[in-house]
């Protein structure tokens, strides 16, 4: 092949390839940067129901009833019956007529407690909660629901080990629920 | 002389509140035909004036005058971004907000106000459990990570240099329509039930790409995706779902996503509901299971009378709306209106839709206008003669795979009234003597 012959040829490929980008993936810059351990690890906000996620920390309900008063009550309730924020606490049957979704009659996961009171409440200043606080806050909220009492310690190892009444209370309909657990 | 006749003629000329069903043939064409004629005397009237105008510069005293105020002195000069005329000013997104946190709430899409497919972006509606994030641009990345091969951080200005595919594509809340449940029928307009529907085109990079790069473990089934707005937003997305078509979206309606819309990056995420579209992008977690995350345990799942909840209800059903005639216009007199609405469905194209006039009893096929496309808005239309008799006005989707859209009694039969979500049953507007329309259940 000549040299003439080589451009040509160089040529039409190049011709071929911006023609038809329906037949070979466009070629993509890979320009991620990589991400330290230690940034994906605060950043990383999520708990899972086997506890996966969860941090150090402690609370108990006796503990939490004061930051609940302090932060939750304006919005939730002195009690968690509701009010401009969703009714946390009661244990109605949810085949009632108009039953409240709660806490304790609805939420399946105890996890899902603690890892959205971290990412997301107080709603005038989240994330300021300390961790500690925030299981002795979820510990008051499962008190009020009567799903533990007022001295059980809850951390990592005891929050995913509480059964919430309406575990399997759901039915999976574009995907499934996690098994088990 | 005959312009002033044919225009104080009832056009069309029919006496009862039939459907001039143009979309099926014969019946239309008279109809048509009559459009067309008034189109042109019309025509001719104005030119006949024009030429009256040019033969006599000076307006005669009392006389409306032949070139109005706006066009006897130079109009307004150029303007950087320009914005709909004062005189539009009702049309609004209705902002429904927490009493105690004014950015947790929904603001809602004035649909009937509007035309077309394409809801201009002032007007998209809006869910923010705690208000809109000002993003500086240059300090937002998105993080990857999670069961990948190597975490891999994605600053702005490298994230718009890679592919970018565009399509139009509605997005709604799952909580859309919920008033459909309750009890007696809401009587507001009609985009202020139903407006947690809007309809974009949205270009960004496909997410694929993105997970391909940071090398996504292929047997790990869920991917985990969090917002930076200050609730911290996540849900679970099925893997199989963000590897077929969804978008990591830089654009919205040919600029860059507004910031009630998730500047600088948002999840696109087709026909599914609203708040698996999470704004403000900034954590995306390969994950062996979903997180059970309160957005998709507490709420957006769907309390049935078995007392057990639908969870996972990602796709959005077929639904139709008519948003003309609707609640809080008013008919001017008998005769020949357009039906004019929208239909979409999470399932791909809308096949038809359907329009009664008699609550149901009869119905007939609208015309779909082009383009039809899945997962987008479909507009409809459908002329009617309206006799001046009461009516009941309804609309009936059917997409591409079957599915059509259910009567309210049969959804509230199987579901129930505590579901709160993902309500699309048919939707009824009386038409009373008056030409006045309201919600009704029929």
């Amino acid at each position: 092949m000549s040299m003439l012959e080589r451009r040509c040829a160089m040529l039409l490929a190049s011709l071929a390839w911006a023609g038809a980008p329906a037949q070979a993936p466009a070629p993509v810059p890979r320009l991620g940067q990589p991400a330290a351990p230690e940034l994906v690890q605060r950043w990383n906000l999520s708990v899972y129901p086997d506890g996966r996620g969860l941090p150090s920390g402690q609370g108990t309900a006796a503990q939490g009833r004061a930051i609940y008063q302090a932060h939750c009550a304006k919005c939730h309730g002195a009690d968690g019956e509701g009010g401009s924020g969703g009714t946390l606490a009661g244990r109605a049957p949810l085949t009632d007529p108009d039953p409240d979704q709660t806490v304790g009659n609805y939420w399946p996961y105890a996890t899902t407690l603690f890892d959205f009171i971290r990412r997301a409440m107080p709603m005038d200043a989240p994330a300021t909660l300390s961790e500690d606080e925030i299981y002795a806050v979820s510990a008051y909220v499962l008190y009020l629901n009567r799903i533990v009492r007022l001295e059980d310690r809850l951390d990592a190892d005891s929050l995913p080990k509480i059964r919430m009444p309406n575990r399997d209370g759901f039915v999976g309909i574009d995907a499934q629920p996690p098994a088990g657990r | 002389m005959l312009a002033r006749m044919n225009a104080t003629k009832p056009p069309g000329g029919r006496r009862d509140a039939v459907l001039l069903s143009d979309a099926s043939g014969s019946s239309g064409s008279a109809g048509r035909r009559d459009f067309l004629r008034r189109g042109l005397t019309l025509s001719g009237a104005g030119l006949g004036t024009a030429i009256a105008a040019g033969a006599a510069w000076a307006d005669r005293p009392g006389e409306e005058p032949s070139r109005s105020a706006w066009m006897t002195t130079p109009g307004q000069p150029f303007s950087n971004y320009g914005q709909p005329s004062p005189q539009e000013r009702g049309v609004v997104r209705w902002i429904s907000a927490n009493r105690a946190v004014a950015g947790n709430g929904v603001s809602w899409t004035p649909l009937h106000d509007l035309e077309g497919i394409i809801t201009p972006t002032g007007l998209h509606f809006e869910r923010h459990h705690n208000g809109v994030p000002q993003i500086p641009l240059e300090q937002h990345r998105l993080l990857i990570h999670g069961r990948v091969r190597r975490a891999l951080t994605f600053a702005m200005p490298d994230l718009a240099r890679y592919p970018v595919r565009s399509q139009i594509l509605f997005i709604e809340c799952g909580g859309n329509s919920n008033a459909g449940w309750h009890q007696l029928p809401q009587q507001t307009r009609a985009g202020f039930m139903h407006g947690l529907a809007s309809c974009s085109e949205w270009a960004g990079v496909p997410l694929s790409l993105l997970l391909d790069e940071a090398g996504a473990d292929p047997s790990a089934p869920w991917l985990i995706a969090e917002g930076a707005d200050a609730a911290a937003i996540q849900i679970s997305l099925p893997m199989a779902k963000a590897r077929q078509d969804c978008l990591v979206a830089l654009y919205q309606n040919g600029e860059r996503i507004r910031p009630e819309n998730g500047y600088p990056l948002r999840l696109i995420v087709p026909g599914w509901e609203g708040v698996l579209n999470i704004k403000w992008l900034r954590r995306l977690e390969v994950a062996p299971e979903p997180v059970m995350a309160r957005n998709e345990t507490a709420r957006y799942t769907e309390l049935q009378p078995s007392g057990k909840a639908r969870m996972f209800t990602f796709v959005m059903e077929a639904k139709s709306l008519i948003t003309s005639p609707s609640p809080g216009q008013r008919l001017d007199g008998k005769g020949v209106y357009e039906i004019r609405g929208l239909a979409w469905s999470g399932r791909g194209r809308i096949r038809s839709v359907d329009v009664s006039t008699d609550g149901g009893a009869h119905w007939a096929p609208a015309r779909l206008q082009e383009p039809v496309l899945p997962m987008a808005f479909t507009r409809f239309r459908a002329a009617w003669d309206w006799s001046g008799a009461p009516a009941v006005l309804k609309s009936r989707a059917t997409d591409e795979t079957g599915y059509v859209q259910p009567e309210r009694a049969a959804l509230i039969g199987e579901r129930g009234r505590h579901g709160y979500f993902h309500y699309n049953a048919i939707v009824a507007w009386r038409v009373d003597e008056d030409g006045e329309v309201s919600h009704v259940y029929a």
